[in-house]
């Protein structure tokens, strides 16, 4: 059995442990605030985004020669797979979750016997998947200066992304990160940028008949390459309000936790002391009466 | 009936302008200037680097933009752009950074006729504005 001493040592240390995890659900939860507010002010600007695409391709008189970024290369052989993670740890499963994701994604290619190519956002993926793809990733991206996400990061991203696809150096590209749903619920998210899939949700929207400025077809091959920048940058901004949604309740499962320990501790350190005192006394009086 | 329309500028990180009494708006778009009054036609057009010009009857408004994308429909005119600045708010040394940024970028080697002619658009305005 532990001495009173190392027992009280442990309490204190576990003590200590409890308020730094305090106080980081803490400055999650302040965090979080504002992220839920950039990823809701960021979204009229891709949904916008999206509409405008949606009428233009709707109104594409020529679907053959649609610009690349829009209807494919033609091919499906190689992909690339950008996996958006966070630059920290101590978040719960964020991270491991969009890892997760990623790797069943990538397995599924190799079944196919498909080539695939990886492009990590954020340092802690990086460390997590070159252990077992590290000859599949050919850039790592970090933007751990940067306080907030912001679009200029994501305009990097997206013009790399471009360039790539312009050296056809892959067919397919899918990003990976976090949906946030809720502060406990973040959705892993897989989402094909390029081809672009234009989903048309509402079937009852009228068809407008718009006049372009230049023909829809420059304007289309000018916004496609704006959209990805968008759709990073949407991703971003999702990533960085599910990363402090996730620690924040990965912190206060932590502090809920550490209280529990040091309640079992103080009960188990009051029990051995009273037992020490117990045993004093009967060695006092078998001492006295043996007089 | 009254003669105005609506107009919200929109970047990646926020709603930037949101106005509902506009008389006209004046737009660099890629092929020329446009003005745009109430009723007029829906139509789809990219901006180059230029000035965006708010006529309401409260006052005028004047931004600059980089790039963008307009909208024009049922009377609500939307402009998604990535870089936005209120000329009121328009510092000289803001400028100057961005005309040297320009310039740097216009004598690379790499960059096409498009790109060349928007960047010289781009510090050509910037100039003006000194």
């Amino acid at each position: 059995m532990a001495s009173l001493d190392d027992l009280k040592k442990r309490i204190t240390s576990v003590k200590s442990t409890q308020k730094i995890t305090k106080a980081m659900k803490m400055v999650a939860a302040a965090k979080l605030k504002r992220a839920q507010d950039n990823a809701e002010k960021g979204r009229p600007y891709s949904e916008k985004m999206n509409n405008i695409i949606l009428n233009l391709s709707e109104g594409l008189s020529d679907k053959e020669n649609a610009p690349k970024l829009l209807s494919g290369t033609g091919k499906e052989l190689t992909h690339l797979c950008v996996v958006m993670t966070s630059d920290r740890g101590l978040c719960g499963g964020f991270n491991s979750n969009i890892i997760k994701k990623a790797k069943n994604y990538f397995e599924m290619l190799l079944h196919g016997g498909k080539e695939f190519k990886i492009i990590t956002v954020g340092s802690k993926g990086n460390d997590q998947l070159k252990r077992y793809y590290g000859d599949k990733i050919i850039e790592n991206v970090s933007f751990k200066e940067s306080k907030n996400p912001n679009y200029f990061d994501a305009e990097k991203v997206g013009k790399l992304i471009i360039q790539k696809f312009e050296k056809e150096e892959f067919d397919v590209c899918t990003i990976f990160y976090n949906q946030f749903k809720n502060v406990i619920t973040q959705i892993p998210q897989a989402q094909q940028i390029i081809p672009l899939n234009a989903v048309n949700d509402d079937k009852s929207r009228e068809e407008d008949n718009y006049e372009f400025e230049p023909d829809e077809d420059e304007i289309l091959s000018n916004l496609l390459p704006k959209n990805i920048s968008t759709q990073i940058f949407k991703a971003m901004l999702e990533n960085s309000a599910s990363e402090q949604g996730a620690r924040m309740s990965a912190m206060d499962n932590a502090t809920r936790n550490a209280g529990e320990m040091v309640d079992k501790l103080t009960i188990e350190y009051n029990r051995s002391r009273q037992a020490a005192i117990t045993k004093e006394l009967i060695e006092i009086i078998s001492g006295a009466e043996s007089l | 009936m009254s003669e105005q329309f609506k107009i919200e500028i929109v970047n990646p990180e926020k709603s930037f302008l949101f106005k509902e009494d506009v008389l006209e708006a004046v737009l660099p778009a890629f092929e020329g200037e446009i003005g745009i009054l109430k009723d007029h036609i829906p139509i789809i057009s990219f901006l180059k680097p230029g000035i965006i010009h708010v006529k309401t009857k409260s006052g005028d408004d004047k931004f600059y933009v980089d790039d963008g994308i307009i909208e024009f429909k049922d009377n609500n005119l939307s402009i998604l752009t990535s870089t936005i600045f209120n000329l009121k708010e328009f510092e000289r040394r803001k400028i100057d950074e961005l005309i040297k940024s320009a310039e740097e970028d216009a004598n690379k080697q790499e960059i096409n006729d498009q790109s060349k002619f928007l960047i010289n658009q781009k510090i050509e305005v910037l100039k003006s504005l000194n």
